[in-house]
């Protein structure tokens, strides 16, 4: 019993000077998850969903809700860091990778804009979203994603700011020029790194 | 289901640290779909990470307002004129 306590005595410390090394400068803890909106939720039934990948040379990709499904599902989970200061740690998410979804998509592009139902648009450079680091996720939590965090689908960028992670998210335009998105037009960091706390424009 | 939006109302106080007049009484017209009337009666989502007045007709964003350490950002490209009403 005694080795019982210790071991939840060890790992409560330890897991407290985990969290600290997890947090970027200025950001606090939080263990709910607020929702942050820019405008009306879109609904979007599976039935009309579809992801588009746009190249530069003019070239379409395009999945199903059914397509997109079947592709290979990947279980990240990973620390978020709101501009607005909430981080959220061990969060859990599935969804397909953007290394499985632009496999296939020949392309020369540095940037990238993000597009979602309902006019929102993010940008970052194309490398950000490959080796690993960036998802097209449809659950949380081991549930559907909920409209109000972004479902049926979401970008899933979290070595951003989370207003990188596009809601309802539509598709991405693949461009040989950076094209600044909602918030980087509106004062906001143009790349957006939590951990050299790029919040603003000039930060 | 509760509205999404804050009242347009709410812009006031934002809006006054960069003007000289109460804007949310002056009058806009939506550069998308036309419509006109009181910057106050704008659906507004936010307040963070910025505020967004979006058209009461079509929800299209006619401001945008982000305020910074030290500074502030104001985007207005979603509103053709504003019609201020000042003394004679």
């Amino acid at each position: 019993m005694g080795g019982f306590v210790s071991i939840i005595s060890r790992g409560f410390h330890g897991r407290r000077r985990d969290e600290g090394d997890r947090l970027p400068p200025g950001q606090y803890l939080v263990e709910d998850f607020p929702v942050l909106s820019a405008g009306p939720t879109p609904r979007v039934p599976p039935e009309r969903w579809e992801f588009a990948i746009d190249t530069e040379a003019g070239v379409t990709h395009r999945w199903t809700w059914p397509e997109f499904l079947a592709l290979p599902q990947e279980t990240p989970t990973v620390d978020i860091h709101c501009v607005t200061e909430w981080s959220k740690l061990d969060t859990s998410w599935e969804g397909v990778s953007l290394d499985t979804l632009l496999e296939n998509v020949d392309t020369a592009a540095d940037y990238a804009l993000v597009h979602s139902y309902g006019g929102y648009t993010t940008n970052l450079p194309l490398e950000d979203l490959l080796d690993g680091k960036a998802w097209i996720v449809h659950r949380f939590g081991g549930e559907e994603l909920q409209p109000q965090h972004g479902g049926p689908a979401r970008l899933l960028v979290p070595h951003l700011y989370f207003w990188k992670s596009a809601k309802w998210v539509r598709g991405i335009r693949l461009l040989d020029d950076d094209r600044p998105g909602f918030w980087e037009t509106a004062g906001y960091h143009n790349y957006g790194d939590p951990w050299r706390e790029q919040r603003y424009e000039g930060d | 289901m509760t509205a999404e939006h804050l009242d347009g109302n709410t812009l006031a106080g934002p809006l006054g640290e960069l003007f000289a007049v109460d804007v949310t009484t002056a009058t806009g017209r939506c550069a998308n779909c036309g419509l006109t009337g009181p910057i106050g009666s704008l659906h507004v989502y936010g307040p963070d990470p910025g505020l967004v007045g979006r058209c009461p007709g079509c929800e299209e964003v006619v401001l945008r307002l982000v305020r910074g350490p030290g500074r502030a950002w104001l985007d207005m490209r979603g509103t053709v004129t504003l019609r201020v009403d000042l003394p004679d």
